[in-house]
């Protein structure tokens, strides 16, 4: 996988191929929202009633939430919970961690259950890993070719200064 | 860790806002959320307890504008300050991707700066970080009361590196944007090198 200091890359057709899985686990689950979130805390993609959300928030929190859980897991000598649900009045929060380091939310109501949420999630999961594994490896080439052309490599001091004016 | 979505064009950055307990890192957060324009930022998230010590983190997403085409995010968090936190704290140091120190200038508090500054290069090293390598930037907070330490002498104790650093007064903003641009700025230099 991707080592701690190098970025991480999302590309066009990763994207839509995590969308179309997502897509098909919002509908088979019966959810209202599904999104995904890196490990640390950054938006990757959500599809359902996100518009009411405050989905940056959500992730930052989603991520903190593991790491906290994860920070709990080691002191008893467990490698990671990998799997949280977290039960509400009205809807409920599922939360598993996908490819060791993107993490799946799947928020559903009355009209799902916890257990076909956890069938549904599980078969999504292996075909995520599957295309994260994907990107990894193309991110690893591109890098490798030294053709990682960053959208970055030809900033100036003006363009960052603008930012800030 | 930045996240480049070439998909939507938004690149992310993390930036950690670290100190000693009650050194102003939250009021640091709290100016540049105040002073920003509406459209600019996302919800600031604070999990505090009743007395409004940090608990966890707090959270602020500010939305820069475009480079390149490329939609700007910087993530900002605060540690908790107080020395028994240490396991949170080490949490949110994880995809870093710079850092802001906020000294407490005050002399009393020349001792708490000086473990929190050896506290993050002890947690940083854990997560495969060495200080000297990330963007890195100083404050030195409350620089208006009148009991405070010298700044030569809290250069000489907490950057011996001589990496850019703002006297600063949270609570009134002096200092705070000087702060969060140069660290943003150091970010951006890292990534046009490729990191």
């Amino acid at each position: 996988m991707l080592g701690p200091q190098s970025s991480f890359v999302m590309y066009d057709e990763e994207l839509q191929r995590i969308n179309i899985v997502i897509e098909r686990l919002l509908r088979e689950a019966n959810a209202k929202v599904i999104f995904l979130v890196d490990k640390n805390g950054q938006m990757i993609s959500g599809v359902g009633e996100t518009e009411h959300l405050d989905t940056t928030s959500l992730a930052s929190l989603t991520a903190g939430n593991i790491a906290a859980t994860g920070g709990l897991a080691k002191l008893i000598g467990e490698k990671e919970f990998s799997i949280l649900f977290h039960e509400g009045e009205k809807d409920n929060l599922h939360i598993s961690i996908v490819a060791q380091r993107v993490i799946l939310v799947v928020i559903f109501d009355q009209r799902s259950s916890l257990g076909l949420v956890r069938l549904r999630v599980r078969k999504a999961s292996d075909e995520l890993t599957t295309i994260f594994e994907d990107l990894a490896k193309k991110t690893a080439e591109i890098q490798a070719s030294g053709g990682h052309n960053s959208p970055f490599a030809e900033i100036t001091d003006d363009d960052i200064d603008s930012l800030f004016s | 860790m930045s996240f480049i979505n070439y998909a939507s064009r938004e690149i992310n950055c993390k930036i950690v806002y670290y100190g000693p307990g009650l050194c102003g890192k939250t009021t640091n957060l709290q100016h540049v959320y105040q002073m920003t324009d509406p459209d600019a930022k996302g919800k600031m998230i604070s999990l505090a307890t009743e007395t409004e010590r940090t608990l966890f983190f707090d959270f602020l997403p500010l939305a820069l504008g475009e480079i390149r085409g490329f939609k700007t995010r910087f993530h900002l968090y605060t540690v908790p300050g107080q020395v028994f936190y240490d396991a949170s704290r080490k949490l949110i140091l994880k995809g870093v991707d710079g850092v802001v120190f906020v000294a407490d200038a005050q002399e009393e508090r020349l001792d708490a700066n000086i473990e929190s500054m050896e506290n993050l290069k002890v947690n940083l090293e854990e997560q495969g970080y060495q200080l000297e390598n990330l963007p890195f930037v100083i404050q030195y907070n409350k620089y208006d009361l009148p009991n405070v330490t010298p700044i030569e002498e809290l250069r000489e104790l907490l950057n011996p590196n001589g990496v850019p650093e703002f006297k600063g007064c949270a609570v009134t903003g002096e200092g705070v944007f000087e702060t969060l641009k140069e660290v943003a700025k150091l970010i951006l230099m890292e990534l046009k090198k490729g990191g």
